[in-house]
């Protein structure tokens, strides 16, 4: 076996790395990441986007790569270093972009067209150039229409100055992914002509006879709300293949240890629409590191990862076996299936999908626990499911279908569908910052957002308003503290991500508060978190759900220096 | 399976509940609010209170345009507010298309809609009709809409209509709600005033119950009233016929579904006698076989 170890990297790592990326770092076997020599400063590095096929078990599919792989290359980088990354747009038709997720970057260099910079144009090119001041697992896609779910997505790895405190023998970059041969604009019509047109696990006779449905009263009153428990995910299974670094269960993408190794495992989801519960059955997985921030070791059977969201996980495997890596999409609809191997051509078997979870009345926002027992009256409930006085100052348009009555904080309970699984399922109160946080003041005020929707319509919004529908942004301070409360009125779930911004999640950690870029906002639930707006400029604030985006759940968010009284 | 049973006695009382939920799903409900926003205290979070300060001013100016000039982030920033909620979407469903095996007189029957434009303000194009098998139409009718979105579930629908059947060639001013009544059901409610000053309505429901995943059962239902005679039509005043029909169809795919059912309709009341006097017959029951599809 190549020695790839890290210990073996290291030793012989000076041998003619690639500037240009790893490209072709995603292969079927992987002995584990190569380590790029010491960082050089001003490095230059090349991507180039452009159409390609991808084969999807046997079936070609359209699709966009970069520097012709999917996911794009592995950009391994090292904190404190500058880069300059050139971006070739090859397409011959449309812009292109690049975002760099999670990176603090200057607000021209963010990648988003119409916020950040006016985009790449087909046949020109775009240097971004910034300093790296940050380490960990983070990745980069397109913000440009819906190129990010035709396969315009990589990781990056930026290692620590000096030594790396979490400490491992071999490490392995794993992108979650989801990938569909239908083209992302019929993908989006396709919602929005029929909202449950992926769904193939609705509720049927033939489920409720056989018991795997809702009772028969529940249905009736879920029925008069015009609301469907099966409605966990928008695209589904039914169009989508998972992939695991860009290779499908079939492909058996395998990742090469050796018995007793401790290995860093960092996944990246990088899926246009898919939750994923993650899980290697016999092993217990230690997170460490959280959207590319160390967290105090936490070990858990299983986690969530909602997209766009980055966890790094220690795995000791102990025996010389081949041990699944399952990737489960949130409604089983499917899963993305890897192998953890001594060797190349073990292939561990993979369990069977689960059972698709219900929606809950919680996942409504309506949680009965903190409710009084007098006030458990049907009748009553379902008309306070769209209730002004709950949210004064929503416009109450088509686009907002209900105003949770009782948004619970769910960021004590284990992401939807988990809550039965049988086994510890990591929760975002587990998550507590390695490092003290930089800025502990109080927030100076508090800002109360609420994420609506209507799922008959496929609308998506901010506050019951689309960009499209918005010209101003939200403002900031510089330097200024703020706490945000996302409440979320829709039975979906809701990826949020503010862009050129680390924000602390307020769970009571203190000042070791969890530092997130994105963070998941559970169906009828909210999610607290503060924020201090250091970063001048304009920047994108969105669901990252790509088909809620592209519906109009996003904003800008403005941060301008304090204007002199 | 009372689900069920309560589905069927729903199906029957349809056209009550059309106009219905369009009007209550705005309203609040009292008992809530007392509950509402009981979570600010139940928040885990230790952080201590926050005091409210006052937003900073919205700016004015667009932070990139310093960068790169106003000039080239122009175009970007439209094209971003335009995908980001702006885009303008379409849909043709033909709801029924089949044939109808009735005894004697084999016939045929449409009905169909589309739609263009956005989130609230659409264009919508619907068509039906019915006739004998290798005839031309005796009943058909082409509408031409704007809609517009009123709540999460309906719209509100405001146009023409015109015959284009064997019979007079009326044109009608129209106003409609269409939209998804509780328990699922789809319902369409429209009022005519033709260009002789006669007022009829009509009234239209089916529910889709899924057996299987593909597999779905569709009752649906038919009323249409008239506010006075029209002899030249044969339509008496009152409830002047009604259809029900149940469909088996299996989907395909989502856009494709052929189906096989049994249809029925009568006219009745003073229309009835008018079809009796002209020797038409009031209606029956019919075996149809057909094809539900959309793109």
């Amino acid at each position: 076996m190549a020695g790839t170890t890290r210990r073996g990297a290291l030793k012989f790592g000076g041998a003619g790395l690639l500037a240009t990326g790893w490209g072709g770092w995603a292969t079927r076997v992987s002995a584990g990441v190569p380590m790029l020599p010491p960082a050089l400063s001003g490095q230059d590095i090349e991507l180039r986007v452009a159409h390609r096929m991808l084969r999807i078990d046997g079936r070609d599919t359209h699709a966009i790569g970069i520097n012709g792989g999917i996911p794009g290359p592995l950009l391994r980088l090292r904190e404190g270093q500058d880069v300059r990354l050139t971006v070739i747009n090859d397409l011959h038709d449309e812009d292109t972009s690049v975002h760099w997720h999670g990176l603090l970057v200057p607000f021209q260099m963010d990648g988003v067209p119409g916020i950040s910079f006016p985009g790449i144009k087909a046949g020109e090119r775009f240097t971004y150039e910034f300093p790296l001041r940050q380490s960990g697992t983070y990745w980069y896609h397109s913000h440009s229409g819906l190129q990010e779910q035709m396969g315009h997505y990589g990781p990056i790895v930026i290692d620590p100055v000096g030594a790396d405190p979490i400490e491992c023998d071999r490490e392995h970059v794993v992108v979650l992914s989801d990938h569909s041969a239908m083209h992302p604009h019929v993908i989006f019509k396709k919602l929005k002509q029929q909202g449950g047109y992926f769904n193939y696990q609705k509720q049927t006779l033939a489920g409720q006879i056989a018991g795997r449905d809702q009772k028969g009263a529940d249905r009736l009153e879920w029925g008069k709300m015009r609301m469907d428990p099966t409605d966990i995910s928008d695209v589904t299974g039914s169009t989508y293949r998972f992939l695991i670094n860009g290779q499908t269960a079939r492909d058996n993408w395998t990742g090469l240890f050796r018995p007793g190794e401790r290995l860093r495992l960092r996944f990246i989801n990088a899926s246009a629409m898919t939750i994923f519960n993650v899980r290697i059955p016999g092993l217990a997985m230690t997170v460490v590191a959280a959207d590319g921030v160390p967290v105090k070791p936490v070990t858990v059977d299983e986690f969530q990862i909602a997209n766009a969201e980055t966890y790094d996980v220690i795995v000791t495997p102990a025996d010389a076996n081949a041990y699944g890596l399952v990737a489960e999409a949130i409604d089983r609809s499917g899963m993305a299936f890897g192998t953890l191997a001594p060797r190349a051509g073990m292939v561990a078997v993979a369990p069977p999908l689960r059972r698709r979870p219900l929606a809950t009345m919680k996942d409504m926002g309506m949680d009965m626990a903190g409710m009084d027992p007098d006030m458990m009256d049907m009748s009553a409930m379902h008309m306070g499911m769209r209730d002004k006085r709950n949210a004064p100052a929503l416009p109450l348009g088509p686009g907002v279908q209900t105003i949770a009555p009782m948004p619970a904080d769910r960021t004590g309970e284990p992401g939807q569908g988990l809550a039965d699984a049988g086994h510890k399922a990591l929760v975002y109160t587990d998550l507590v910052a390695r490092d003290a946080n930089p800025d502990t003041r109080p927030p100076g005020r508090t800002i109360e957002i609420h994420l609506t929707g209507n799922m008959e319509r496929y609308m998506w919004a901010f506050d019951g308003k689309k960009l499209s529908e918005v010209g101003e942004p939200i403002p900031f301070t510089a330097g200024e503290r703020v706490r945000i409360v996302l409440i979320n009125d829709t039975m979906m779930n809701h990826p949020i991500h503010l862009h050129g911004h680390f924000f602390e999640l307020a769970t009571g950690k203190g000042d070791h508060a969890p530092r997130k870029h994105t963070v998941n906002v559970q169906p009828g639930g909210m999610v607290t978190f503060d924020l201090t707006a250091d970063a001048i400029g304009d920047w994108a604030f969105h669901c990252h759900m790509l088909y809620h985006m592209h519906a109009g759940m996003m904003r800008v968010v403005s941060v301008r220096p304090a204007v002199a009284a | 399976m009372s689900a069920l049973l309560h589905r069927a006695a729903l199906v029957a009382l349809l056209p009550l509940s059309v106009a219905a939920p369009a009007l209550a799903q705005d309203m609040p409900a009292g008992e809530m609010a007392d509950h509402a926003h009981m979570h600010h205290a139940d928040a885990p979070s230790a952080e201590p209170a926050t005091a409210q300060a006052a937003p900073p001013p919205v700016p004015t100016d667009h932070a990139a345009d310093a960068v790169w000039g106003a000039d080239a982030m122009a175009p970007s920033r439209a094209l971003l507010q335009r995908e980001h909620g702006g885009m303008a979407m379409n849909q043709v469903m033909v709801d029924l298309a089949e044939v109808q095996f009735r005894q004697g007189r084999d016939g045929y029957r449409w009905e169909g809609e589309g739609w263009w434009g956005g989130d609230i303000n659409r264009f919508v194009a619907k068509t039906q009709g019915e006739g004998d098998w290798r005839r031309a139409p005796d009943d058909a009718e082409v509408q031409a809409l704007y809609a517009r979105a009123i709540g999460p579930y309906y719209n509100l629908q405001a146009g023409v209509r015109q015959d284009i059947g064997k019979g007079p060639k009326r044109t009608y001013a129209v106003i409609g709600l269409e939209g998804l009544a509780p328990y699922w059901f789809e319902t369409e409610a429209s009022v005519f005033l033709s260009d002789k000053g006669d007022v009829t309505a009509r009234l239209e429901g089916w529910y889709d119950q899924r057996i299987t995943q593909r597999l779905i059962i569709q009752p649906r239902a038919e009323v249409n009233l008239a506010a006075q005679n029209v002899p030249e039509q044969g339509v008496g005043a009152g409830l002047s016929s009604a259809e029900a029909g149940l469909r088996l169809r299996y989907e395909v795919a989502r856009e494709f579904a052929p189906y096989i059912g049994v249809s029925w309709e009568r006219k009745l009341g003073r229309t009835g006698r008018y079809a009796d006097s002209a020797g038409e017959g009031r209606g029956g029951a019919a075996l149809v076989l057909g094809v539900r599809a959309w793109f």
